[in-house]
This record gives structure tokens, sequence and C-alpha cells, in this order.
């Protein structure tokens, strides 16, 4: 369940160009054909997917308040929280490279169609934004971290994607000179970003109560309600009768 | 200027306006929008981007023959790195609210596109002092974008600049207040951001003609 939650969630409540601005540089600069835009895009999600996870493998047993216990007790102290920029930094740009190199050897095709985008995203503002979001969020488990670095590239994805789309069609319209190229793409991408905004009601209310209890409540409302809509289901059959019985 | 030459103080006025970071080489959008909700987080963020690439543009410029090509990138990450660290721990302890309130925006700072841009284009082409002016330029190109942004959305969205309030009181109707003037929440909200700096990017081109796009 709370894996469902958290892709929905980062997907569309959470998504890292409408809600948080994350990526915007190849956002804009990548987004102006389709073809191209579906291949960085599958390039973030593919990079994300693999260094959230890493990333949190790191912050879990080398940064955390503590995370060194695993080594022995005198190093339970040790808080290295400080380093996690570079130590990410360093790790997506080393995975960048890997992931490259594997792509390279073992999926030619693939490689030639995200080759290019490859090495930019090691500096896309969004892998980097993924695994710090991840360590502020407290992501609790490996699994839940895979999850979100899939789902929110998927997010990244989706943005991309529709506005490379938008702008492939904007250009037979009739755009006042001085907004455009950059200046109706940023207007356009504040309005996808309000309308995204809406998606914010999907899941509201489920923070605060814990999942078990809210289904059991959940089932006897239901319960309840069912009963009394019988009831009056129950009285108005009654009533209609009466009514008949009495105009007969 | 009598201080710099005029190529020197070219380097510092050309991205204010005609080449800016943000409205012109599309570069550092990304940190940019999501802190401009307030006067004082959007100047933090310039001034701690300004020390960022200030400092960085000097120490690639004085690495640029040392450091082989095909490793470069994650040779200037590492020194972005170490110096977005340093600022994150400098805001922690003088600023720690504001720093909370910045939460990951500051390490982005890392892979904000103008620092790699800058590095890419001009520090590893040019003499230290050269690359110094020309990290202040860019970055105060920058700030100057995200000020104003930052300006129009805290007066307009909750009627303060830097936490006074300017347009007077909202719950005693004082000031603008007392003629049914009402704060527009929806300033606030993150959306905005973008479509002020559409509009920023309007009024510059609409004055400087040759800037304008073909599609």
């Amino acid at each position: 369940m709370e894996h469902i939650e958290l892709f929905f969630k980062s997907i569309f409540i959470d998504n890292m160009i409408f809600a948080t601005f994350l990526g915007m540089c190849s956002y804009l600069a990548v987004s102006k054909k389709v073809s191209t835009a579906v291949g960085l895009g599958a390039a973030v999600i593919f990079v994300l997917a693999v260094t959230v996870p890493v990333n949190w493998l790191l912050d879990q047993y080398l940064l955390k308040d503590g995370a060194l216990v695993w080594l022995g007790e005198e190093y339970a102290d040790y808080n290295l929280g400080f380093l996690s920029f570079i130590l990410f930094i360093a790790t997506i740009a080393t995975m960048v490279q890997l992931v490259e190199i594997v792509v390279e050897k073992f999926s030619p095709s693939l490689y030639n169609s995200l080759g290019i985008f490859l090495p930019l995203i090691a500096v896309n503002c969004a892998i980097l934004g993924g695994s710090l979001f991840m360590q502020s969020r407290d992501i609790p488990t490996l699994g839940l971290a895979l999850n979100y670095g899939i789902s929110s590239g998927i997010g990244w994805f989706l943005a991309i994607l529709a506005i490379a789309a938008i702008r492939e069609k904007i250009r037979y319209s009739n755009v006042p000179a001085p907004l455009r190229g950059l200046g109706i793409t940023f207007i356009i991408t504040g309005l996808m970003a309000i309308g995204f905004m809406s998606f914010g009601g999907m899941l509201t209310g489920g923070d605060e109560k814990k999942p078990a209890q809210e289904t059991k409540a959940a089932d006897i409302n239901t319960e309840q309600i069912q009963k009394e809509n019988t009831k009056e289901a129950a009285a108005a059959v009654s009533v209609s009768e009466v009514s008949t019985l009495t105009k007969q | 200027m009598g201080l710099l030459s005029k190529k020197d103080s070219k380097l510092i006025l050309d991205p204010l306006a005609d080449n800016n970071p943000i409205t012109i080489q599309v570069l550092g959008i990304c940190s940019a929008l999501a802190i401009t909700a307030q006067l004082k987080a959007s100047i933090v963020m310039a001034l701690s981007v300004m020390v960022v690439l200030a400092v960085g543009n000097v120490v690639i410029s004085l690495l640029r023959n040392v450091i082989p090509g095909k490793i470069r990138i994650i040779a200037q990450l590492i020194i972005v790195a170490a110096l977005v660290i340093i600022v994150d721990q400098v805001l922690k302890a003088f600023a720690y609210e504001l720093s909370k309130q910045l939460s990951v925006f500051i390490g982005l700072i890392i892979t904000n596109c103008i620092i790699m841009g800058r590095f890419e284009a001009f520090a590893l082409a040019n003499k230290p002092w050269r690359s110094f002016l020309d990290g202040i330029g860019n970055a105060a190109g920058y700030g100057l974008i995200l000020i104003i942004v930052g300006f129009f959305r805290e007066l307009l969205g909750s009627g303060t600049l830097l936490g006074f309030k300017v347009l007077g009181d909202p719950i005693a109707k004082t000031g603008l207040y007392a003629f049914g003037y009402e704060n527009n929440g929806f300033m606030l909200l993150s959306p905005m951001a973008l479509i002020v700096i559409g509009i920023i990017i309007w009024v510059q081109r609409s004055r400087n003609k040759e800037l304008i796009e073909e599609h």
C-alpha cells in the first residue's frame, strides 16, 4: 500500500518539474522535439533508479548520525552527514559513467538512443535532487528508495514529454514576438504546474492516520451506512406500499 | 569603473542584462524558482551562489592546466561540492532557520547549471582575475533575477518585504488594506515564479529586439 502511495505521490503530487523545479535546465534545453525528449526522459528514469538506492545505502550505512555503528560500538558517535553532498555527487558521476559503459556493452541500440544524454545527466539537478530529497524525507527501506527513484523519474519523463509535444505544436501559433521560445515555455510550464497542483487532493488525510485503523473505521462506516440505507429503503418501500394501499 | 579596464567591467556588466544567465543563457533555473517566495531567501541564495561561483571560477582557472580533459567534469564537481559544503555549514551555523527553509536547494547549487556552464565556458580558458570577475558578474545577473522575482512574490503574495509589513496590517485593516486591498495568495505558490520569470523575459525582449528568438 505504501508503495502505491509513494509511487503516485512522486509522479503527480511531488512531480520533479512542476512541484520542485528540478532539472529545469535540460528540461528547457532538450524539449524542442519529442524524440529527443523521450531519449532524455528514459535516461533520467534509468539513472534515478540506479543512483537513489545506491545513495540510500550510503546514507544508511555511512552518513547518518550513528550509522557507523555496524563497524563497532566505538563508532556510534560519528555523524558524517556534512559529507553527503560530495559523496552523493561522486556516486552519481561514477554511476553515470558505469551505466554508460554497461549499456554500451550489452545494449548498443539503447546506447545509441541514450548516448548523447547519459554524460549530460551527471549534472542534471533532478538526479542529485532525487538523492537529497530521499535523504531529507527519511525514506525507510531500500525497496521504497528504488520505488522513489523510478517514480520520480517517470514524473520527470511525463513532464518533458508533455512540454515537448506542446512546443512542437506551438510553432504554428502566433505568439507575441518577445515571448517566442523561452518566454512562452516558462508561462506554459507555470500553467501546467498549476494544473498539476490539483493532484494534491489525491492523497489527502492519508498522512495522519494509520491505514489499518482507517480501513476498520471505513468498514464500520460503510456497514453503518449500508444498514441505514437498507432501513431507509425498507421504510421507503413500506411507505410506498402503504401509500399504494391507501390509494387502492 | 576606474579600477577595472573596459574589458573587465564588460565581464561584470554584460551578464546583468544582455547576457543574463537565467533569461538569455537559460542556466541555473533549477534551484532558482522554488525559493523565491520570500525576498530574504532569494538574497541568501544569490549570495551563496556568488561565493561558490567566484571562488570556484578562481580555483578552476588556477588548475586549468593541471586537470586532464577527460576527467574534468568529476574534478569540477568535487571542487564545487567542497565549496557548497562550506557554504552549507556556514549557513547552518549562523542562519539555521533560513538553512532549514532552503533545505535541499543549497545542496543543489552543486548541479546548478550556471556553475558548470561558467567553468566550462570561461574559467577553463582564462586567467584567475578575469575568471573571478566573470563569476561575480554571472552570479550578480542570476541574483538580480532572483531578487526581482522574490520582491514581487513577497510584496504581492504576503504584503511584506524582508518580513516588514510595507502595505499595512491585513488583520487590523490599516494602510492599503483599509481600502479593501487583499493579498494575492496565489503568488506564494511555486508556479507563479515561472510566470513571473516569463513576464521578465517578455519585458526584456520587447525592450531589446535583438534577443527575440525565431521559435
